[in-house]
């Protein structure tokens, strides 16, 4: 006989009330970047230079820029759950673990604002 | 109450220092290293965006050594977390559990982010 109540089963959330949420999120972000990762890899050690004109070039290209924004997006949000499990485990006291988990995901939400808008920036030629 | 003749809970320096110690501590600070990288990343963009001026400042900045150790440094962070992570994968299935396995993967993993690494400078260069 279980003493959890028949709504808190079916939910599956358990104490921490956010479920495996985390760690799947963590998992499948981190096979999505397995191959984005790669492509970003292979086009950084195949570009013909790192020239201004090179880099608008890389950028600028439809599919490269589609592949950029997928990429940060998929980084930012992996990195966000990386660096809160790292704070959760070496910053103690309740306030300043609340106040750096905040900085993190506003540091990380800015700079993906900041990268999305430069790849669509020069993918318009804006 | 002092009973000082029992035996004590062996702590960390007790042991010989595992191989998969090493594996273990560089996936996080292999992981760091990358998000940190991550405003690199940004600011290589947001600099392209921005202009020529702009750009080539913050590439004569990574044409230094420090900023090429740094580049190294960002690629093998790259590389180990990657295929340490691929490891993570394999674990999460109920895989490679054993002592031995765990052993052998680690320095699997070790290895083939040096080679990934020195492959990926070998075409870069």
């Amino acid at each position: 006989m279980s003493l959890r109540t028949p709504l808190g089963q079916v939910l599956g959330l358990g104490s921490a009330k956010e479920g495996t949420g985390h760690f799947f999120g963590q998992r499948v972000s981190g096979m999505a970047l397995l191959i984005l990762g790669l492509w970003f890899a292979w086009s950084l050690a195949t570009l013909p230079g790192f020239g201004h004109a090179d880099a608008l070039a890389f950028i600028g290209a439809p599919l490269n820029g589609v592949l950029l924004v997928l990429l940060v997006v998929t980084l930012a949000y992996h990195s966000s759950l990386g660096v809160q499990v790292v704070i959760e485990d070496y910053v103690h006291g309740h306030g300043f673990k609340l106040v750096s988990l905040i900085i993190s995901r506003f540091a990380h939400s800015f700079l993906l604002v900041a990268a999305i808008y430069a790849i669509i920036k020069i993918g318009l030629g804006a | 109450m002092s009973n000082n003749g029992r035996p004590l809970s062996p702590h960390i320096s007790i042991y010989r220092w595992p191989i998969t110690m090493t594996t273990s501590i560089l996936h996080r600070a292999t992981g760091i290293a990358m998000s940190v990288g991550f405003i690199v990343l940004t600011g290589w963009l947001l600099d392209a965006a921005i202009g020529a001026e702009t750009y080539n400042a913050m590439i004569s900045y990574l044409d230094t050594m420090l900023g090429k150790a740094l580049l190294v440094g960002w690629s093998f962070a790259f590389f180990f977390h990657l295929s340490n992570g691929v490891r993570h994968l394999v674990w999460d299935s109920g895989r490679g559990f054993e002592k031995a396995q765990a052993n052998a993967s680690a320095w699997f993993v070790l290895i083939l982010a040096v080679v990934l690494t020195a492959l990926f400078w070998w075409v870069r260069v």
